[in-house]
């Protein structure tokens, strides 16, 4: 009989290496899957471009980097409001806002050139997140009104919003009616780091941010904050925390941080307000999040491993023909095996052979 | 001489550890045996098994002289023994008969018991009121209802555990009327407890287990309660006493000092008025849930209490928080362990977090030095004796007097001008609660305050110069120790007029 012991610590070789273990268990359950649904000679290659092209590839491997730059971004946010268990749900309509509110900045400045239009385009990202998730902030605050409702219903509003803007205020004067934005003009564009892709510093921004968390998280009373308010709110209390000051700030830091996203997302690939803008990376933040076990070095790698099973799954779907639900299979199924395999922490497998 | 139960032998392990190793325990025919040990000593281990909720690895157990080896508690309530819990298992909202009928095996509800529920209440003088809702009723009032219902199965052995950690003196006193009864008419009790004052008083027999081991068997009167007391720890313990009580000036106040229960079930604080003289230890005695939490929480500065009703050194300290608090060198101990005073799922380093005064260098401007957060936590460990393989071990893995002692000794170091304490020693082993009252006994010598609030009073009368009852949110004044100063406490612990 196999039996699961706690530990009375937790194995730090595990913390690594539980990981790896879900990733392999992934893998071979797509193997698996492939067997049963294709033939013969196309399970090795399916399965090649799904895991490895994205990572050898010339073109789709910066086309990782850029989907990996926002969800990290989004991530990170979360993952701080989530230590404190602050469930901010709705990064996605704070992603709306500030690419809203950035896109807004660049186009008012349309052919306005100036280095300083870029940083103020990104201020105003991080405003317009925070703002909206500040609405939450105060209604939780204030009047004990769930955070993951209010976050959730108003990512609905800002894709509406999103509509009406582009059907209204920022749509392109000679768009023909097409409800979408001018084309951003140079100065409103995020420079190019790698010639000939469309990788944006936003890439590099990502991990200065993945940085500076893992400093506040370590080093910082603030990320003691957090973890003790989610952990024990009560020996929060105790140390003189101000539960509503936690509350605050996380749903700001998650917010702006979607703001910003946006905005990369706007400035970057895009390089337009269109209503195609909203790309679920709000909700699939979550699963980065929590893949890294909140962790901020951890959502560096976990947001690449997402963001590989986006256009390894894409590109699947463009050379084979297969559904685009592969990709959700693989996420769904890689958080399933990276909970199972976290029970490996706190507790060790013991193959018991005395009866009873 | 007749046995009611003999245990021979008894070993049952958990993984590596034996949480009995061999041990032996006789119970005469109508007496009253105690069961001595610390926390972890094994004495749950031993009684689940006599009580059939656990299977030992090895050893005997006979009944009445007969084989005995229950496989569940049902088999053993049929063989006479009844067990009266230290966390009672009532239901709230359902009368005391219904209660009582519901811990009865194979019978319904539809049955009237109450008059043999009278017939016990008289004979044992357990009074209770059958058509009562439980609810309503105080601590010691439960446990009589616990009790009739394990003599309705006519008990040859009644265990009780720890029967008189909640109660008020007086009604210890009545338990022991009761319990002696008992073993004359013919139910053996076997009396799990650390109150040796207690088991001196009334049982004849004990057993005393230190580490899954038996120490010995003996008659307590035999022995000192000090004696007793090493017995069990294994270790020479020191004498409690002020080397100097040098009283100064007043530290500390509490005026007119009011409050709401924000909680539908909390107590509502009303005018407490109390003063703090430096060198001095106060304790406020009293029945838990009559406005301890409630006041500790207003102390430690989680609830504001308002303007001009704390004073601390003349400053007025009632909306402050409670870093700034410590910050001025008032400093906290609450009760709960787990979640409260410590971040179960946190090391002890960070921990060490939880109460950093600015002075101490642990931060700056919010960063955190963990070297020097790590030298405070070992320096805690190794000054205050806390067993642990290092400050990098979670929270929870410490056992209850382990971690009570880093909580202490976390307070301690940043010598407080004032600490507040509530429960110092509540669940914690004998050798590590007679080092806690050491430490604070020293710090106090060296001219700090401290105010205990407990439940304990044996910890009260023998730590406190200045003793208060706080009793349905009322706290008294101070009691005049010289004239009957046991009989007013125990008047006032349960709401009486001194």
């Amino acid at each position: 009989m196999i039996k699961l012991i706690p530990r009375v610590e937790n194995s730090k070789a595990m913390i690594l290496l539980s990981p790896l273990l879900a990733m392999t268990l992934t893998a071979l359950s797509a193997l698996i899957i492939f067997i049963f649904i294709l033939d013969d000679i196309k399970v090795s290659s399916v399965f090649f471009t799904l895991f490895v092209l994205p990572l050898t590839d010339s073109y789709l491997f910066p086309e990782l980097l850029v989907k990996a730059a926002p969800l990290m971004i989004i991530g990170l946010g979360l993952s701080i409001g989530f230590r404190a268990g602050i469930w901010n749900i709705g990064a996605e309509g704070q992603y709306v806002i500030g690419g809203i509110a950035g896109g807004a900045v660049g186009l008012y400045f349309y052919n306005v050139e100036g280095f300083w239009l870029l940083p103020l385009m990104a201020i105003a990202s991080i405003l317009g997140g925070m703002f909206y998730a500040s609405i939450a902030a105060f209604l939780r605050i204030r009047y004990q009104v769930n955070e993951i409702l209010v976050t959730l219903m108003l990512t609905y509003v800002a894709v509406l919003f999103l509509s009406a803007m582009l059907q209204g205020p920022l749509r392109n004067p000679a768009g023909f009616n097409f409800p979408e934005s001018r084309i951003f003009h140079d100065s409103a564009m995020l420079p190019i780091i790698w010639e000939g892709t469309r990788l944006h510093i936003g890439f590099i921004i990502a991990i200065i941010i993945s940085l500076v968390a893992w400093f506040g998280i370590k080093k910082h009373m603030f990320g003691m904050q957090i973890k003790i308010t989610g952990s024990a709110p009560r020996a929060a209390k105790f140390a003189g925390f101000n539960d509503n000051k936690t509350v605050l700030y996380s749903l700001l830091i998650s917010g702006g941080l979607a703001g910003l996203a946006g905005f990369f997302e706007a400035s970057g690939p895009a390089g337009q307000l269109t209503p195609g803008l909203p790309q679920f990376y709000g909700f699939t933040a979550i699963i980065v999040a929590f893949l890294a076990r909140l962790h901020p070095i951890g959502i560096l790698f976990s947001s690449l491993l997402i963001a590989l099973s986006y256009v390894g799954g894409e590109e699947v779907q463009i050379e084979y023909n297969l559904p685009s639900s592969i990709t959700q299979i693989f996420q769904g199924m890689l958080l399933f095996y990276f909970l199972a395999c976290d029970i490996l922490i706190k507790y060790k497998v013991v193959l018991n052979k005395t009866k009873n | 001489m007749n046995y009611q139960l003999e245990v021979s032998n008894i070993t049952k392990s958990y993984g590596d550890l034996k949480a009995n190793d061999t041990v032996s325990l006789n119970i005469k025919d109508s007496s009253i045996h105690a069961l001595l040990g610390e926390n972890g000593a094994g004495k749950s281990t031993l009684v689940k098994i006599i009580y059939g909720s656990l299977m030992p690895d090895s050893g005997e157990m006979r009944w009445g002289g007969n084989s005995y080896s229950p496989k569940n508690p049902f088999e053993a309530r049929e063989n006479g023994i009844a067990m009266v819990f230290q966390h009672f298992s009532l239901f709230e909202s359902l009368t005391v008969e219904e209660n009582i009928i519901l811990g009865l095996d194979g019978v319904g509800l539809n049955q009237n018991f109450t008059d043999e529920i009278l017939k016990y209440s008289k004979q044992y003088g357990l009074d209770v009121n059958p058509q009562q809702v439980v609810g309503d009723l105080s601590v010691g009032a439960r446990q009589r209802v616990e009790i009739i219902r394990c003599l309705l199965q006519n008990p040859k052995l009644l265990i009780m555990d720890e029967p008189t950690s909640v109660l008020t003196p007086q009604e210890v006193s009545d338990l022991f009327v009761t319990l002696k009864k008992l073993a004359a008419d013919g139910c053996s009790i076997l009396y799990i407890s650390h109150k040796l004052e207690e088991v001196r008083e009334i049982c004849s027999e004990a057993t005393i287990l230190r580490g899954g081991r038996l120490v010995q068997s003996c008659v307590p009167q035999d022995h000192s309660q000090k004696e007793l007391a090493e017995m069990m720890i294994g270790k020479k313990l020191t004498e409690l006493a002020r080397s100097k009580i040098n009283v100064g000036s007043e530290i500390f106040s509490i005026n007119n000092l009011s409050k709401k229960s924000d909680d539908l079930y909390g107590v509502d604080l009303e005018n407490i008025n109390l003063t703090i003289r430096q060198g001095s230890i106060v304790g406020i005695a009293g029945v838990a849930g009559n406005g301890q939490d409630e006041l500790m929480e207003l102390l430690i500065g989680e609830k504001s209490s308002g303007d001009g009703v704390l004073s601390f050194n003349g400053q007025d300290v009632g909306l402050l928080g409670s870093h700034e608090r410590r910050q001025l060198s008032m400093f906290f101990i609450p009760e709960e362990r787990l979640g409260h005073g410590a971040v179960p799922d946190m090391s002890l380093d960070e921990n060490m977090l939880l109460s950093r005064p600015d002075s101490s260098g642990m931060t700056s401007s919010g960063v955190i030095d963990w070297s020097s957060v790590a030298s405070y936590s070992e320096k805690v460990i190794d000054d205050f004796n806390v067993q642990t393989p290092s400050s990098k071990m979670l929270a929870k893995s410490l056992s209850g007097g382990n971690l009570q002692k880093f909580m202490v000794g976390r307070e301690l170091i940043r010598n407080p001008e004032l600490l507040i304490v509530s429960q110092p020693t509540w669940g914690v082993d004998a050798g590590s609660a007679n080092n806690i009252h050491q430490s604070l006994i020293s710090l106090a010598d060296n001219g700090s305050a401290i105010l205990i609030i407990s439940q304990d009073l044996d910890e009260i009368l023998s730590l406190c110069e200045q003793i208060h009852v706080l009793s349905e949110g009322k706290l008294s004044e101070a009691v005049d120790m010289k004239n009957n100063g046991l009989e007013k406490i125990s008047q006032l612990m349960v709401g009486g007029e001194s």
